[in-house]
């Protein structure tokens, strides 16, 4: 498996790593049995990501793009964090390895599904704001 | 500096200097066709005989059941084709193999079923051995050909090839077996054995890559896999890879000179990494603890992903391989996990560690000082791990 040295270096030292116990919005893609789970936590003040953490359990890829997501939507409105694509995370990570595409699309899903937490929270529904969140492809017929 | 620890023999080992010296002739001043006539080709004609006979020496065979292929997926690719074609034109198109054969064996039977062949997959059980009385019970009268690994790739765990090459001859079926994993890690005699066909590979042996050998009883004739000159007695086409061929010749002689020491040498590592891993929780290791190759250590982590784990190792010097999807290059985990019973979720955080020759005991307490705490810091950030300590993931 060919990684690029940005993943490397983030797997090896992955930012924000963790829990936020008072986060405003938490959200879980993947499943154990594709080998990938993705759970995000934010913090949110004023339509800004004040605080963004995540756990992984998955190969590097998975790791390396949460830690980009995350640094990512650090400070960003929640507008801006919407617009994140799999793509963008990709870029910033200098690429990957064609097998791994979907860790970063079970990034951008996982951002996703923790800001639609936190509509749910604010009492809106998140699917005009934030759109289905589906799960990977590759999870489909397991 | 940091230690570097090669724990991942059973993938590959490295070209040893007794084997790299007795090559090196042959790739410079002996460069000759072993064809032709002139003595230049003739010397490494001789070369080639003189391999053929250390590889028939160490399997207890004769110099002409031994068949110099291109890798061990050619040898086995050949043996089962070669089989199923011949006697198909007897009516036999049953083949019998087991469900956690090395994919050179099972994507071989797989495309014979698409051509018309009838294929058992023998179930293998949570030890992962499989019971001599199985393959009785499995032959037919059609039946063309059973295929048994000697030793398994991944979980290591040795099979009762002498039974189950007994019960072959007894009823008449070609046995072959694929003994890439074996061959230097157990004493192997192919007569006493019972065994028609036997696969090897160079680069399990510190030999080169790209060499494999197809033992093939004298008196079996396959039809060939590969069509052209009269190379190998004119049953492998293919100018002589003769450096590679004295190379494996020679990795022969020293792997098979002295297995119990290697046994003795080696049981002792496996046992201590595996006691340590296991205490690791959790952890569960995988196939039979007893009746596995002496430098197999598979042990699964649940919680952890195997690839993550694999990549922590290699920051800390350890080169060693997982049955996960991640690692596989498919969607699933490993099929030898999935067979001995594993389910998705816990074959995916599994980890190979294959000792060989060069291991030694730093290279054992480094890996025992490395394993637990990386597997603690996955789980750290494992939100599986979090699901199964609460009770929300049982597996």
């Amino acid at each position: 498996m060919l990684y690029s040295d940005k993943v490397l270096e983030h797997f090896a030292n992955p930012h924000n790593v963790g829990e936020i116990a008072d986060a405003d919005g938490v959200g879980e893609v993947g499943n154990a049995k594709c080998g990938d789970i993705m759970k995000m936590y934010l913090k949110i003040q004023n339509g800004v990501i004040t605080d963004a953490k995540f756990k992984t359990f998955g190969c590097g890829a998975a790791i390396a793009t949460s830690s980009m997501a995350t640094d990512m939507i650090k400070g960003a409105t929640i507008e801006d964090a919407l617009k994140l694509s799999n793509q963008a995370v990709v870029e910033a990570l200098d690429g990957l390895p064609a097998s791994k595409i979907h860790c970063s699309v079970l990034a951008e899903q996982a951002v996703k599904s923790a800001l639609s937490d936190y509509y749910r929270r604010q009492g809106v529904d998140p699917t005009p704001i934030v759109g289905n969140v589906e799960e990977c492809e590759a999870c489909h017929g397991l | 500096m940091k230690r570097f620890v090669y724990a991942d023999n059973a993938a590959t080992t490295q070209i040893s200097d007794e084997v790299l010296d007795a090559m090196m002739p042959w790739l410079k001043e002996g460069y000759g066709n072993p064809s032709s006539i002139y003595a230049l080709g003739r010397g490494a004609g001789h070369a080639i005989e003189d391999a053929r006979k250390k590889v028939a020496d160490a399997l207890s065979a004769r110099p002409e059941e031994i068949y110099f292929t291109g890798c061990g997926s050619e040898s086995d690719n050949w043996a089962v084709k070669g089989t199923a074609h011949k006697l198909a034109a007897k009516g036999k198109k049953h083949i019998i193999t087991t469900a956690f054969e090395h994919h050179a064996i099972l994507h071989t039977c797989m495309s014979l079923e698409k051509e018309g062949f009838e294929v058992t997959y023998l179930p293998v059980g949570p030890m992962g051995v499989i019971d001599a009385q199985q393959v009785a019970d499995a032959i037919r009268p059609d039946t063309a050909i059973v295929t048994i690994m000697y030793a398994n790739n991944e979980i290591g765990t040795i099979q009762p090839i002498a039974e189950i090459g007994k019960i072959c001859r007894e009823k008449g079926v070609w046995f072959h077996t694929d003994a890439v994993q074996a061959v230097g890690n157990v004493p192997i005699n192919v007569v006493e054995q019972n065994i028609d066909m036997l696969s090897l590979s160079g680069h399990k042996l510190h030999a080169p890559k790209g060499i494999g050998v197809l033992y093939i009883r004298k008196g079996i004739v396959l039809p060939n896999l590969i069509d052209g000159g009269g190379q190998e007695r004119g049953r492998r086409a293919g100018t002589e890879n003769v450096a590679s061929i004295v190379g494996l010749g020679r990795a022969m002689e020293i792997a098979c000179a002295d297995i119990p020491g290697k046994i003795a040498r080696l049981t002792p590592m496996r046992d201590r990494i595996i006691e340590a891993l296991l205490k690791v929780p959790m952890a569960r290791l995988n196939g039979d603890p007893k009746r596995r190759l002496a430098g197999n250590i598979n042990v699964s982590f649940p919680g952890v992903e195997g690839e993550s784990l694999l990549l922590s190792l290699d920051l800390e010097g350890i080169c060693a391989s997982s049955g996960s999807a991640c690692t596989s290059g498919s969607l699933d985990p490993s099929h030898v996990l999935l067979a001995i019973g594993l389910s998705h979720e816990v074959a995916h955080g599994s980890l190979r560690l294959s000792l060989g020759d060069m291991t030694s005991e730093e290279d054992v307490e480094h890996i025992i000082e490395s394993v637990p705490p990386i597997i603690e810091r996955l789980r750290a950030m494992s939100p599986m791990w979090e699901h199964m300590m609460k009770g929300e993931i049982v597996l």
